[in-house]
């Protein structure tokens, strides 16, 4: 196999970079319209944070998308929200292809352990 | 006191709170929780929800910039991203169960610890002493200096990545980067240069963060409404935070102002959890 051909560091620095800026500025832009939209809705009622009350509308998937469809501002935060949570993960998922490429089994290894602990935690909770 | 007013307050304090995270290395997270759970009076639980993704927000930006300098160890991070993370979402179970006033006082003393901790003198340092398990993980590196590519060794592994479990532990516990601790444990256990430790560990918390961000998520610890004005405000400021040490030179009192300002804050947080106000 050609040397000039194999994928780099540097090339894997470059492509973790990129990922990391767009999934930082997509996710936020996501919740800056979402909480426009909120202000918009909601700005002159009480606020309650006070009590912790569960609200399953902002926790599960399909809540947050029939809440995007309606045009709910938390929806469409939430929505940025869990995308900004998913843009490390999106980090390593693409750590792992870079190591692939380089052929360093070890770090694959690595590189799916970790991605392997953050999705048996997601799977703790109440949503399933 | 309208939703407007409340997410304005939200976004200021955020703001603000940024500012004095990235000036004093302390990261964001660590102010914000204080300020929404003392002066805001919200409860603990969603302050740290907000908090962690308010710090793969601000992590995710910076280490964005740092990778492509080439300075952050990318094997190193991804290595002890497996302590990080098994730390941190235990510490995320953990903190279903811990009362509110206690995670207030724990959060107050690391508060107080790593506040003092960042003015500690940084000294470079370059180990070219060979580590049988660091040469196995392939964990030594180079980073573009000054004078050329530095390279360098790391020792003592098992010793860093059982800090590291304790940092991912308190992250997921406190909702905060515990970067001041991940630093700690490269620099002063592993020898790694200051340089690279910095860019390694803020390449770690992002990560870390998600690990816990995703147990506090199903638990419904993390709202929208007090989330987004604290990710915006965080971001924001921490931006502003970066472009004033860069320009500035004289950072040194603006640092030690910060520091006390941190201080107050975490003695009312440790306060107010004793008396049980929290």
């Amino acid at each position: 196999m050609a040397a000039k051909t194999r994928f780099k560091d540097a090339d894997m620095q470059a492509v973790i970079g990129w990922v990391l800026r767009i999934g930082v500025i997509v996710s936020v832009s996501i919740v800056l319209i979402g909480g426009i939209v909120y202000l918009y809705r909601h700005g002159g009622e009480a606020p309650d944070h006070k009590h912790f009350i569960t609200q399953p509308g902002f926790v599960q998937l399909g809540g947050i998308i029939q809440g995007i469809i309606d045009l709910h501002g938390r929806s469409i935060i939430q929505a940025g929200i869990i995308l900004l949570i998913a843009t490390p993960i999106l980090r390593i998922i693409f750590s792992a292809i870079s190591f692939a490429l380089e052929r360093d089994r070890l770090y694959v290894v690595i590189s799916l352990l970790v991605l392997l602990i953050i999705f048996l935690s997601s799977m703790s909770g109440h949503i399933g | 006191m309208s939703v407007l007013i409340f997410t304005l307050i939200i976004l200021v304090g955020s703001c603000f709170a940024g500012l004095v995270g990235s000036l004093t290395g302390l990261g964001g997270g660590f102010i914000i929780i204080p300020l929404l759970t003392i002066i805001l009076r919200v409860d603990i639980h969603y302050a740290i929800g907000a908090s962690l993704v308010s710090i793969i927000a601000t992590s995710s930006g910076s280490a964005a910039a740092y990778v492509k300098e080439g300075i952050t160890n990318m094997r190193l991070g991804m290595f002890l991203e497996i302590a990080t993370t098994v730390g941190a979402v235990c510490g995320a179970m953990l903190a279903m169960f811990i009362p509110t006033h206690f995670l207030a006082v724990i959060l107050g003393s690391i508060l107080i610890f790593s506040a003092l901790l960042s003015l500690r003198k940084k000294a470079q340092q370059i180990v070219e002493h060979k580590s049988a398990l660091a040469e196995k993980l392939e964990l030594n590196g180079s980073y573009p200096g000054a004078d050329g590519i530095v390279n360098y060794s790391v020792s003592n592994v098992g010793g860093g990545f059982v800090v590291m479990l304790f940092a991912g532990l308190l992250s997921g516990l406190l909702g905060i980067g515990s970067g001041a601790l991940k630093v700690l444990a490269m620099d002063s256990i592993m020898k790694v240069p200051f340089k690279v430790s910095t860019t390694t560990s803020n390449f770690m918390i992002g990560v870390t963060g998600a690990a816990s961000a995703v147990v506090y998520l199903q638990r419904g610890y993390i709202d929208p409404a007090i989330s987004m004005p604290v990710v915006i405000g965080v971001l924001a400021g921490a931006m502003a935070g970066s472009k004033i040490l860069v320009n500035a030179k004289s950072s040194g009192w603006l640092r030690w102002f910060f520091v006390v300002v941190v201080l107050v804050l975490a003695s009312q947080l440790i306060y107010n959890g004793i008396i049980g106000k929290i």
